[in-house]
């Protein structure tokens, strides 16, 4: 798996004191993770900070109360460290 | 200060958009029925209201740099230290600086002191949000008159 998922879950590993090893990339941060919108504030400021990015958060979960996408889009933790990757790439470019 | 409203904010000292930090000053009251129980013979201010006027400075701060288009909420204080005690009539110096500023959140660190000397801080995590009415916002509106924010910063339409 990508280093960016191996980031991510030591990040949220550390941040919201889950177990490393109950981390994979199909776990979904909300419901297999149990991950709050709060803390959820701390993880990706953590990742803001690794990454030197900023997560659209509000642009996700706009999206998410519209309708036009699901939260394992943004929260599925392979597919957000897909996003990452592209406002990585984006913020190179 | 006037305790019984949570306008712990006197008026702000200095504002530097670019820096992104803020100081302002607040005056705590030599009488309150807060330091009646807070505590009988030894009045002091409670550290959830010192807490609290790092917020709102923090908050102000935000404000300015948001253009006053949005607000900001406390939604989380972290490593909060009480260092000493702050009594009845200190005249208090609140600064705060953006650590980050995410998609629909923001982090400060705010201190207080008094004389020069540290008196507390914390870092602050708020969520931001559209002024939920008209009412609110009028309210800060009057609210930023009142402590000297800069007019010019207020958008208006």
């Amino acid at each position: 798996m990508s280093s960016t998922f191996d980031r991510v879950a030591t990040i949220i590993a550390e941040t919201c004191d889950i177990p490393r090893d109950t981390i994979t990339p199909e776990s979904h941060a909300i419901d297999d993770l149990g991950i709050d919108s709060l803390d959820f504030l701390d993880i990706a400021f953590a990742i803001d900070k690794a990454f030197g990015i900023k997560l659209p958060l509000e642009k996700w979960t706009q999206e998410v109360n519209d309708g036009k996408a699901t939260t394992e889009q943004y929260f599925v933790l392979k597919n957000l460290s897909a996003r990452i990757d592209e406002l990585v790439a984006a913020k190179g470019a | 200060m006037d305790l019984a409203y949570f306008h712990l904010i006197d008026r702000i000292a200095d504002l530097d958009i670019g820096e992104k930090t803020i100081a302002v000053e607040a005056q705590v009251p030599q009488q309150s029925t807060i330091f009646e129980g807070h505590f009988p013979g030894y009045p002091l201010m409670p550290g959830v209201l010192l807490i609290e006027s790092m917020a709102q400075a923090s908050g102000w701060l935000l404000i300015a740099l948001m253009k006053f288009e949005r607000m900001p909420f406390l939604a989380a204080v972290k490593e909060a230290k009480m260092r000493r005690f702050v009594t009845p009539g200190e005249l208090l110096r609140i600064e705060a600086s953006v650590v980050h500023e995410g998609s629909g959140y923001a982090m400060t660190q705010a201190k207080v002191s008094v004389g020069g000397k540290p008196r507390c801080n914390a870092t602050i995590t708020f969520g931001i949000a559209a002024f939920p009415n008209a009412d609110l916002r009028g309210h800060m509106e009057a609210m930023a008159g009142r402590i000297g924010f800069p007019q010019q910063m207020i958008a208006h339409g």
